[in-house]
């Protein structure tokens, strides 16, 4: 089958997931993309332009990836590489020595890592602003702007960004827009459609989904920036290993129902935190008491499934962690297993504890990511720990 | 056996045990393939030494472990492609860095650095890296760096390692050395006095053009430690399934590079001799003008070499009637794989730069793969005789 067409387009998000187009293999009827684990290509004919010459450059497995995801984020084209991080290095490649970049604050530690070490080395230079007041990304613009990225729901305390607000005026300014997309997902979020040029994941986490592929997805919004993205791309060579992106197809495959099923279990954990005496805050755009609720609401068709909560005290947070039996208590998030995370000592140890405490990532911060077990069980086990 | 005896084996017997004896709870003789990204902590503050598999990766350790100590280095990193190792690597350096890299070099190698790398003011000079005068007169205050490969890909040049790497210590530079054509099987320039070995281990290590991979060694803590930095922060990292591929083809390195030096420098005669051909650039002969240094560094010989034909018109006809070998891109594979640089590998470096090298369009790579080598002259010397035909109108 060829090219995703307008009709693959035009259809319901839970039928793209499953009819994108490259689902079926033109040469055997095969029901599934061949694993292409070729690096290179036999070429017929020196003058003749076939379309795979060589793995870094294009492989039918990676490309029927890049083409799906590309579909479901509603851009002109999808890359496949290494790692949520890799994809996200890759964007920032885009830019030159003396650009500048506003990032929103309380972004993921691993890309902080990135803006604040090689990045400031190589001269691009960041200011972290707190996104939900855009008033204060404004604020933050230079002559020398050149992007503004953005994660929302933010990680871990799911603070909410305008995506159509920030985006409305960073093209006032000529600037390049980047969302981190992997809490939301295109099935909830598809920042394309409010403006955004170029989309990022951790496909690590609920795209894959069962915490057994690491990997990283972009999609741009225009044919311009997809041909600096593919420069990029080819030029650094940090693509997707071919067995991985066919991992990835098989996981995003299942990904409506089980983005359905984490909120539904996510959403039972985060009231019965709210309501529960041994805890302190809760963050879940999905509690009414969640600010920026409203604006998630306009720009979002669900919450997702990551909730974190304060326990008060690091002695509190590590006494939880030792005593839950289900979840993995482990960093990352996204998958088949529920996996508790202490961000303080995990996700975001990278960044000095001062500004993590600015930023309300407390020592008592624990991260929830909700997984496909039964919710009560789920609920005994966690309550059995907070008791302790 | 202990680990420091298994060191001590020759690099046939360690080749053939990757990974062996590092499966601890059912002694499987292949290791695993976890693939996993997240791992299980015991408890807040304990880990199994695995967090999280862009971080650290079992499998991909095992191969890690495996190339630092084949090379005689410290540490091992596994990238996604050999150009991922490459990035991974120029990541040490800052804006207004400069590097001298030899003159003769992969066309990738060529587009990161002035299409990407001078973007964020990181500057690349081109020199034969063997002539220590072209050396000096380019070194700057601010050059951090000699990048080295020997050989060159595709003219075959070559650099006394032990020469030069003694020149970067003096200058306080980092000697960095692309191994992809030599393997460690043949080469090992850490002992030679390299601080950075990289591979594209696509090539002869994954060695069955299945696996895109990349791979570096260094040698010192410091250093090391800040490759691990670099490498977790980008994240351009080989996955758990193709770790073990590559460390499977690891595993017949020797018998294979004895197979492809064999067939290169048998095939390398036959066309040295061949009336349609100029000129045949291979180290392993002994007309070679860098024969001397090639035998002391190294105890053998890549299997791909470049020739030049006498009429750039002979190269469609030849390209078209080879059967066995293939027209395709990349090298170091068990198939024979012909390519043209002048359109394929070295299309992004300039014209005038190629021209000067001498990549220019009558010239040919040839990666001899691990076939018959009779079975090959034939293929080879029948589509000589046709594309000949053809040019004279017979």
């Amino acid at each position: 089958m060829a090219e995703p067409t307008r009709t693959h387009a035009s259809r319901q998000f839970a039928t793209k997931l499953i009819h994108f187009g490259k689902e079926i293999d033109p040469a055997t009827g095969a029901s599934s993309t061949p694993i292409y684990q070729a690096s290179t290509f036999h070429q017929a004919d020196v003058d003749a332009n076939q379309p795979y010459d060589y793995t870094r450059s294009g492989n039918p497995t990676r490309q029927a990836l890049e083409d799906y995801i590309a579909l479901l984020e509603g851009g002109t084209r999808g890359f496949a590489f290494a790692s949520g991080m890799a994809a996200i290095s890759a964007a920032f490649m885009l830019l030159s020595a003396g650009d500048h970049v506003i990032c929103t604050e309380d972004v993921y530690g691993g890309t902080y890592r990135l803006l604040s070490t090689i990045m400031t080395r190589m001269n691009v230079e960041t200011t972290f602003v707190d996104m939900t007041d855009l008033d204060k990304v404004k604020a933050a613009l230079k002559p020398n702007t050149k992007v503004v990225y953005m994660e929302t729901p933010s990680n871990p305390t799911l603070r909410i960004t305008d995506i159509a607000a920030v985006t409305a005026w960073a093209k006032e300014h000529d600037l390049l827009t980047m969302v981190d997309n992997t809490f939301m997902t295109p099935y909830h979020q598809r920042p394309i459609e409010l403006g955004v040029d170029i989309v990022l994941h951790s496909a690590t986490k609920f795209l894959g989904g069962h915490s057994d592929v690491t990997a990283g997805l972009a999609v741009v919004a225009n044919d311009d920036i997809g041909q600096q993205m593919k420069a990029v791309q080819n030029g650094l060579g940090t693509i997707l290993g071919v067995s991985d992106s066919w991992l990835l197809m098989r996981g995003m495959k299942t990904l409506q129902n089980r983005m359905e099923a984490h909120e539904i279990s996510a959403k039972r954990l985060a009231s019965w935190l709210a309501a529960h005496p041994a805890v302190g805050r809760v963050y879940y755009p999905g509690l009414e008491s969640h600010p920026g609720r409203d604006i998630h609401e306009k720009q979002s068709l669900g919450y997702g499934a990551v909730v974190s909560f304060d326990v008060g005290s690091e002695e509190r947070a590590k006494q939880v962690l030792a005593k839950v039996q289900i979840p993995l208590v482990a960093v990352s998030l996204g998958a088949v297993e529920s996996i508790l995370s202490y961000p303080a000592m995990m996700s975001h140890a990278a960044m000095p504890r001062e500004v993590r405490l600015e930023r309300g990532i407390t020592d008592g911060l624990i991260r929830y990511s909700v997984g496909l077990e039964n919710i009560d069980d789920l609920l005994e086990d966690l309550e059995q720990a907070l008791q302790g | 056996m202990s680990e420091q005896s298994r060191n001590d084996l020759k690099i046939e017997s360690r080749l053939a045990q990757i990974g062996s004896i590092q499966e601890p709870v059912t002694g499987a003789v292949s290791f695993p393939i976890y693939q996993a990204t997240a791992f299980r902590h015991p408890k807040l503050g304990q880990s199994t030494g695995f967090d999280y598999a862009r971080t650290k990766s079992p499998t991909r350790k095992v191969l890690e472990d495996a190339i630092a100590q084949l090379e005689s280095g410290d540490a091992g990193f596994a990238c996604s492609s050999g150009m991922a190792a490459l990035q991974t690597i120029f990541a040490l350096f800052s804006q207004g860095d400069h590097l001298i890299v030899s003159l003769d070099l992969y066309g990738g190698t060529y587009r990161l650095l002035e299409k990407i790398m001078s973007r964020f003011g990181v500057t690349a000079t081109y020199v034969d890296t063997n002539d220590l005068d072209a050396l000096e007169s380019h070194y700057r205050p601010n050059t951090k760096a000699v990048v080295i490969e020997t050989p060159t890909n595709p003219l075959m040049m070559i650099t006394d390692l032990e020469k030069v790497c003694a020149w970067a210590k003096k200058k306080n530079i980092l000697s960095i050395v692309d191994n992809t054509l030599l393997t460690p099987f043949f080469q090992r320039p850490i002992e030679l006095g390299a601080d950075v070995v990289i591979h594209s281990a696509t090539k002869y290590l994954g060695g069955h053009n299945d696996v895109l991979a990349g791979l570096i060694v260094t040698k010192g803590k410091e250093l090391s430690e800040q490759m691990a930095f670099l490498h977790n922060s980008i994240g351009a990292v080989l996955n758990p399934q193709d770790s073990w591929l590559l460390m499977r083809g690891m595993k017949t390195l020797a018998i294979r590079m004895e197979r492809h030096q064999y067939n290169a420098t048998r095939m390398a005669s036959f066309l040295q001799t061949h009336p349609q051909v100029e000129s045949v650039y291979y180290p392993g002969l002994e007309s070679h003008p860098n024969y001397d240094v090639q035998s002391r560094q190294s105890s053998g010989n890549t299997g791909i070499f470049s020739f030049k034909v006498n009429d750039a018109r002979l190269i469609e006809p030849i390209l078209r009637h080879i059967e066995l070998i293939a027209f395709a891109e990349s090298l170091g594979g068990v198939e024979s794989l012909m390519t043209y640089p002048a359109v394929q590998t070295h299309a992004d470096i300039p014209e005038e730069i190629r021209r000067q090298i001498g990549v220019d369009d009558r010239l040919l790579r040839f990666s001899v793969g691990i076939e018959h080598i009779e079975d090959l002259i034939a293929d080879l010397s029948r589509a000589i005789a046709l594309a000949q035909a053809e040019i004279e109108g017979v």
